[in-house]
């Protein structure tokens, strides 16, 4: 498919959620007077959280924010393919489960028992899943939550006719083009900047603490030596896994990280 | 309509502008609501499960993630309770700056319901970009006023959605002086303009409503609370967030996957508009004279008043961060260092929506036992559901089906629904015979 937008009449787009928080729409209900800008440009088709809803509507663009986690869902997201040229899976859980992925191996029928009295009313499945794992996706915006420049930078590189760029390169380059000190040389920190894929501009190191790896991994990630360098700093094995099961434990990279140290892989 | 011995079963996409995924059921039998009901299908997301065996340093990163549009209050919450449990005294910076950060999170989240979700209810319109082209300035200051929030949890928190800058015993990091100082300027360009906005809501003209509530909200001695107080009750209760549960229950209803709560039996208020019932005597004098002048009465009965308290609580939250921001300095630590303990840990602060309660238990090693967390849609949802009972009664059952749809919808928005977590759609089915 050809990955771009065809330059006639204002494009038609439409934001979908699924399983989510809803924070990733906001990176159009923050934009401010950017927002109104926008209207003008693309016709925003459906977008329940902002006020028009046309669900079934043939589309240009599809930004679907969240992951599969029910039953409906899983029709869902194959009808909404089946109606846009183009599929963006927007923010960690649309890319990778996120943070509600870390039910995925460890559900129980008790979690459902415990929490609500009548669970034959709760259609939830047993794990939490990407767009990518139903349907095929053609672009994808990771970050929890992605923010406003990323959004807008795929917009309008599909509006000029281009396909959007895909920074896949790690933190550390972002720590290292602002001249933040590296949180890990100089204070000893377990930052998983070494791992996790640009886009934020290394807000955590910023702060002088700790990526946690939101934006999920990076191209060439080496996990190993990461778990390897935090296992020096005097992590506990139990938690060198945590660090790679918070909000995107199921991007396949960090998934496998974890599953190494929890079976005794990692040195 | 009511003599027609019919039925009629309408399925209509309806409540866009809320966060979150509902439906209402409406049945009308000769002219009487037999059923009335507000589905939530939010698929669960297991938090409190999830939540068991962490650290404690992860907590305020995961339940950010409960809501995109009120994380502060989320982090906020469970820091407070922690440090309550580990015997944390906040330094004051850290204290101060706690408020601010939570203020800037309800300039955010009001002004974008005021503009972007409710008011074009008022207005004839289907959303804010049709309202945009009838009151073009007063949409774009409702957005200067959101982004202005967005700034303020910026400077603590790096981004305004899922902030990094909390850490139980303060915050990881503090912003500089100047950057302060850029924010207060804009503060105090912004109090004329929350001030026009509190008058624009004043002049809405709103559909008489009276019903009998109990409002649910904190309060503290001498502030208006937000980050911190006890938990007030219009009808005489103040209690800590330790007993809660003594008071307020939680059930499942087969037909929501958020439980309902109750105040001994009995839906209950909460929110701004419960907030300002309680706390009226703790709003700034200049404050109360605006809401003289526009004749805002308090205690109000009238829900529809909701998009005005929200307004209301823009320029306090705008008066507050300016007030704590006098005389900024950098502190030597923006945090104090921690050490846990076990035990059990309950805290409360007010969320934009309302009330908002956690509960951790936790063992030597600072890890969660199990959690429980409260939000404060969950708390509403018998209230939503009583009232619009009592409102589509007052309305009349003989409308069209579209008006009534419209009605409810309105009512629904009042209490700004936060149903976080599946598309926004309402179906109303309104069933006649």
């Amino acid at each position: 498919m050809n990955a771009t937008v065809e330059k006639r009449s204002k494009p038609r787009v439409a934001v979908h959620k699924f399983s989510s928080c809803d924070g990733c729409q906001l990176a159009f209900l923050n934009l401010g007077e950017d927002l109104l800008t926008l209207a003008e440009r693309v016709d925003l088709v459906h977008f329940a959280e902002a006020g028009p809803l046309d669900p079934d509507a043939e589309v240009d663009i599809s930004f679907v924010e969240g992951s599969v986690s029910t039953p409906e869902d899983l029709e869902r997201i194959h009808h909404i393919r089946a109606h846009s040229r183009l599929v963006i899976a927007i923010g960690a859980c649309a890319t990778s489960g996120g943070i509600q992925g870390l039910r995925n191996g460890v559900f129980d029928e008790q979690w459902v028992t415990q929490i609500y009295s009548h669970p034959e009313a709760i259609a939830s499945l047993e794990s939490s899943t990407p767009i990518s794992s139903h349907v095929k996706v053609d672009f994808e915006l990771w970050g929890c939550p992605i923010n406003s420049q990323q959004m807008l930078a795929a917009v309008n590189a599909l509006l000029l006719g281009v396909a959007p760029r895909d920074n896949a390169d790690k933190v550390c380059t972002e720590c290292k083009r602002s001249g933040t000190p590296c949180v890990m040389v100089t204070r000893g920190i377990a930052c998983m900047g070494p791992v996790t894929r640009a886009g934020c501009g290394a807000l955590c190191p910023g702060l002088g603490r700790d990526c946690y790896g939101c934006y999920g991994p990076a191209e060439n990630a080496n996990t190993a030596a990461l778990a390897a360098q935090f296992s020096r700093q005097g992590l506990a094995r139990l938690a060198v896994a945590q660090r790679f099961e918070l909000i995107n434990s199921q991007a396949p990279a960090f998934l496998a990280a974890a599953d190494k140290l929890r079976t005794g892989g990692h040195d | 309509m009511t003599e027609q011995k019919r039925t009629v079963a309408i399925h209509v996409p309806v409540l866009a502008r809320v966060e979150g995924e509902g439906a209402l059921d409406l049945r009308i039998d000769d002219g009487d609501i037999t059923q009335l009901r507000l589905r939530i299908f939010e698929p669960p997301r297991f938090f409190e499960k999830f939540l068991e065996g962490r650290h404690y340093t992860d907590i305020p990163d995961m339940v950010a993630r409960i809501c995109g549009i009120c994380p502060v209050a989320y982090q906020v919450t469970a820091a407070q309770a922690l440090e309550k449990l580990f015997g944390i005294e906040l330094s004051p910076w850290a204290r101060d700056m706690r408020r601010v950060f939570y203020c800037g999170e309800w300039i955010q989240s009001h002004s974008l319901h005021i503009h972007l979700l409710a008011a074009p209810d008022f207005f004839g319109c289907g959303n804010a970009i049709e309202l945009a082209r009838l009151a073009p300035e007063e949409v774009r200051r409702g957005l200067r006023l959101q982004a202005l929030g967005n700034e303020l949890m910026d400077l603590f928190g790096a981004r305004s959605v899922h902030p990094v800058g909390v850490r139980v015993g303060g915050f990881h990091g503090a912003p500089s002086a100047d950057r302060i100082d850029a924010v207060r300027q804009k503060l105090r360009a912004a109090l004329p303009e929350a001030e026009a906005l509190i008058r624009w809501a004043a002049a809405i003209p709103l559909p008489p409503d009276d019903q009998t509530f109990v409002s649910v909200g904190m309060r503290h001695p001498d502030r208006y609370a937000i980050e911190t107080g006890d938990i007030a009750a219009s009808d005489g209760l103040l209690i800590g967030a330790d007993a809660f549960d003594v008071h307020f229950a939680e059930q499942h209803e087969p037909h929501s996957t958020a439980l309902f709560s109750s105040y001994h039996g009995q839906p209950y208020l909460v929110g701004p508009l419960a907030r300002l019932n309680l706390n009226r005597d703790r709003l700034p004098g200049s404050v109360n004279t605006l809401l003289a002048e526009i004749g805002f009465a308090l205690p109000s009965r009238n829900i529809f008043q909701s998009l005005l308290a929200r307004a209301v609580e823009i320029l306090l939250a705008l008066q507050e961060a300016l007030r704590l921001l006098d005389g900024y300095q950098v502190p030597d630590s923006p945090w104090v260092p921690v050490t846990p303990r076990a035990g059990v840990a309950t805290g409360c602060t007010e969320a934009p929506r309302g009330l908002l309660w956690h509960r951790y238990e936790m063992d030597d090693d600072g890890r969660v036992v199990n959690a429980r967390i409260v939000p404060p849609t969950s708390q509403n949802q018998g209230r939503i559901e009583e009232d619009l009972r009592l409102s589509l009664l007052a309305f009349g059952l003989d409308h069209p089906d579209d008006t009534l749809r419209l009605h409810c919808e309105k009512v629904i928005r009042n209490y700004d629904p936060c149903i976080s977590c599946a598309t926004h759609f309402l179906n109303l089915n309104v069933e006649r015979t």
